[in-house]
């Protein structure tokens, strides 16, 4: 399949993630967003590593190129999944302090 | 010799920061005894230097430099020679004379004020000391602005009176108004001969062209103008009268208003390349002299007719420098000194006496209580008169032969403004001191004879004024002319004229006659029946001094007021004003615009953030392909 629909479907993916955290008021959602963001790249490290590898295989067999982006993908998934932790850590205080996850209702740095 | 020179205005100085500094503790006859003996120390010095000029060569002691840049060099340095050493004499004797009179007529005033007044007066004799006594045009201008501001200092000297301070203020600005012309003379010669040295000027004076030297003439004779108070810049000086009288005898008679002339005299190297200058100082003069001679006519405040009467005699002396008889101006700034100093003593008298009435129609009599003001103030009047053998005669004579070689139609116009000096000065005396005495019963109870220390200078300066005349006596009448040969070194280009003998006796004679009938006439009109009612017809446009001070008034004291309130109004309130504060209405708008931007909402944080990557990514992508573009475009 050509590179293009994948890197189309990623942007997809990733602006839906952005505008997600921009707009959505229940935090939880905002999480999701974000997860959503980072997956998107995830997606597109792992077809561009694809590509990568298919022309060079052609030239030769036992080439490793493209190995490198798959790695960079693990460690994302490693980042992505300590910050979910922390941020739910955080949200579960917020809930407790203010009974609600509205994004919102967190202005106290007004003016 | 030369280490002796310094006292002489150091004197004064000191004088001055004494009794300036200490005036709320002195006692007011202590305050008296430092103000005259200063003037005194430097009469004695002056007369050691006058004695040594007159045996040997010029004195011009350097002191230090005071200027030095690049290839200006003016050192502030004094230059004792015949004509300086005369003025000297004359600025500290007068000056001395008229301090020890006014120890006696300031009496009334409160310590503090005798002490303010009598620093101001020994600093005015420390300025035109140092105008005198300057080797360059610089030290001449430093004294020359330092006499300028002591007459305004003095004559709004009762600053309570908001008319004097008018006065005062317009004294001032007309002589700013000449100072303009002298300081754009004094660049002139700077940038034309690199100097501003006496000695320099007039050595090399001959390369400058025709032009620079008619223009420089011109410029400091409009200083001249505006210091010795001729046509147009002279409305000042009838207003000056609204200060003490002594101050008007030292500074409006004797010596500030003749600076104009000692310049002129200095630099008559130059007057004298100019035929130009010299016509146009001798017409203004002749014509300041009759002008003013006719406003005299008709005034009724003593004071007045003798500002008048200074303005006119000013004139006589300009008329002398333009014709050339340099001489016969220093010698008659000389008697005119004694016999002006001794009318306004005289006067100060008088107005003493009459418990400060100065309107002559509610005097009359006065002969009889003032004795010896009454025949100084005589012998004053018969002196300015040009009566010989007073001093006041040789002088006149002097400048009125020069007139007639250089045009008859100059003498003419000379004799007749002398006949309208002796007029009215003997209808000023006939008024105030014959006939019967007009005042109210009170003021004639109150008359008394001065104090000595106000009669014994009136009786001094009486002297003065009928042997002063005896150092410049012509050839023709017997004399050597002591005062021509004593200034020859200085005053090199003196016209020589070469009247006949028989002519001259018939204008010498011709002059005197004619004053003597105006005399007569002005003596037996007014003692017997005094101006007592307001003019009429053209009386009346004299006695409101040809309407001049008018004319100034709409011409260029409105417009320049309308001016002065269009920038206050418009340009400052509006302009200036709303910049400013308009600069702290965008900052309070701007600020509160901003605020809004912190909302507290991290939504609202997080999008800031979106579209700065945005752009960030839009300027530097593609190796900088937006960016390259647009710095293409500008």
């Amino acid at each position: 399949m050509p590179i293009q629909y994948y890197i189309i479907l990623s942007l997809a993916l990733f602006c839906i993630g952005i505008v997600g955290v921009l707009v959505r008021r229940n935090v939880i959602i905002v999480f999701m967003c974000i997860e959503l963001m980072l997956n998107a790249v995830n997606l597109l490290l792992v077809a561009f590593s694809k590509m990568h590898h298919g022309i060079a295989v052609i030239n030769d067999k036992a080439t490793t190129v493209g190995t490198d982006a798959q790695l960079f993908v693990f460690f994302i998934m490693v980042v992505a999944a300590a910050e979910v932790s922390v941020g739910l850590a955080i949200i579960v205080m917020m809930y407790r302090n203010t009974h609600s996850v509205d994004v919102n209702f967190l202005n106290r740095l007004k003016n | 010799m030369n280490k002796i020179v310094y006292l002489v205005p150091l004197f004064p100085l000191i004088g001055f920061l004494i009794n300036g500094l200490g005036r709320k503790t002195l006692s007011k006859s202590l305050i008296g005894i430092i103000g005259s003996t200063t003037v005194l120390a430097s009469f004695i010095v002056s007369i050691v230097l006058f004695f040594d000029v007159k045996a040997h060569d010029a004195i011009i002691v350097d002191y230090f430099n005071f200027i030095n840049i690049e290839s200006l060099k003016v050192s502030f340095a004094f230059q004792i020679d015949a004509l300086s050493s005369l003025f000297l004499l004359i600025i500290t004797g007068v000056g001395f004379l008229i301090h020890v009179y006014s120890t006696a007529y300031m009496i009334d005033e409160e310590p503090q004020h005798y002490g303010r007044y009598f620093a101001y007066l020994n600093l005015f004799i420390f300025s035109m000391l140092l105008l005198v006594m300057g080797a360059n045009y610089v030290i001449m201008f430093i004294g020359w602005e330092g006499v300028g501001l002591c007459s305004y200092l003095l004559i709004g000297f009762w600053f309570k009176n908001d008319s004097y301070n008018y006065a005062a203020k317009k004294a001032f600005v007309m002589n700013r108004i000449g100072d303009l012309g002298f300081l754009l003379a004094l660049f002139w010669m700077i940038q034309k001969l690199g100097t501003a040295n006496y000695a320099d000027v007039f050595a090399h004076a001959s390369s400058l062209s025709s032009f620079d030297v008619t223009a420089i003439t011109i410029l400091l004779f409009v200083g001249a103008m505006g210091k010795s108070a001729q046509i147009p810049l002279y409305t000042w000086l009838p207003d000056a009268m609204a200060g003490p009288t002594p101050v008007s005898a030292l500074i409006h008679a004797a010596t500030m208003v003749t600076a104009g002339i000692y310049m002129i005299a200095r630099s008559n190297v130059l007057y004298s390349m100019s035929e130009v200058t010299m016509n146009l100082v001798a017409i203004i003069g002749l014509a300041t002299a009759l002008f003013s001679a006719t406003i005299a006519l008709k005034q009724n405040d003593i004071k007045k007719v003798l500002a008048y009467s200074t303005v006119s005699q000013l004139g006589y002396m300009f008329l002398g420098l333009g014709v050339g008889a340099y001489t016969g101006a220093v010698f008659h700034v000389m008697t005119h000194a004694f016999f002006k100093a001794l009318l306004f003593l005289a006067a100060g008298s008088v107005i003493h006496a009459m418990q400060h009435e100065q309107d002559i129609r509610k005097m009359g009599g006065l002969k009889k209580h003032l004795p010896i003001t009454h025949i100084t103030f005589l012998l004053g009047c018969i002196a300015i008169s040009g009566i010989p053998p007073f001093s006041g005669f040789f002088s006149k004579d002097e400048i009125l032969a020069a007139a007639f070689a250089k045009n008859p139609i100059y003498w003419g116009l000379g004799v007749a403004g002398a006949a309208m000096t002796a007029f009215y000065m003997f209808r000023l005396y006939a008024t105030t001191f014959l006939g019967t005495f007009r005042g109210t019963h009170d003021q004639e109870h109150h008359l008394h004879e001065s104090p000595a220390a106000m009669t014994i200078p009136l009786i001094v300066l009486a002297l003065l004024s009928v042997i002063g005349g005896f150092v410049g006596v012509p050839e023709i009448l017997g004399g050597h002319d002591a005062l021509k040969s004593f200034l020859s070194p200085v005053i090199i280009t003196e016209a020589e004229h070469h009247i006949e003998h028989s002519t001259e006796y018939l204008l010498m004679g011709v002059s005197v006659a004619v004053a003597a009938i105006a005399i007569i006439f002005a003596i037996n009109k007014f003692s017997k029946r005094p101006e007592l009612e307001d003019a009429t017809g053209f009386g009346k446009v004299l006695s409101n001094k040809w309407y001049v001070d008018e004319l100034y008034d709409t011409v260029f004291v409105r417009t320049t007021l309308a001016k002065a309130k269009f920038l206050k109004n418009i340009i400052e309130k509006n302009i200036i004003d709303g910049a400013v504060n308009g600069v702290g209405k965008m900052v309070n708008y701007s600020s509160r615009q901003l605020r809004l931007i912190q909302s507290g909402l991290v939504s609202g944080y997080i999008l800031f953030m979106v579209l700065a990557i945005i752009v960030m990514v839009l300027i530097w992508v593609n190796d900088g392909y937006i960016y390259k573009f647009f710095s293409t475009l500008f």
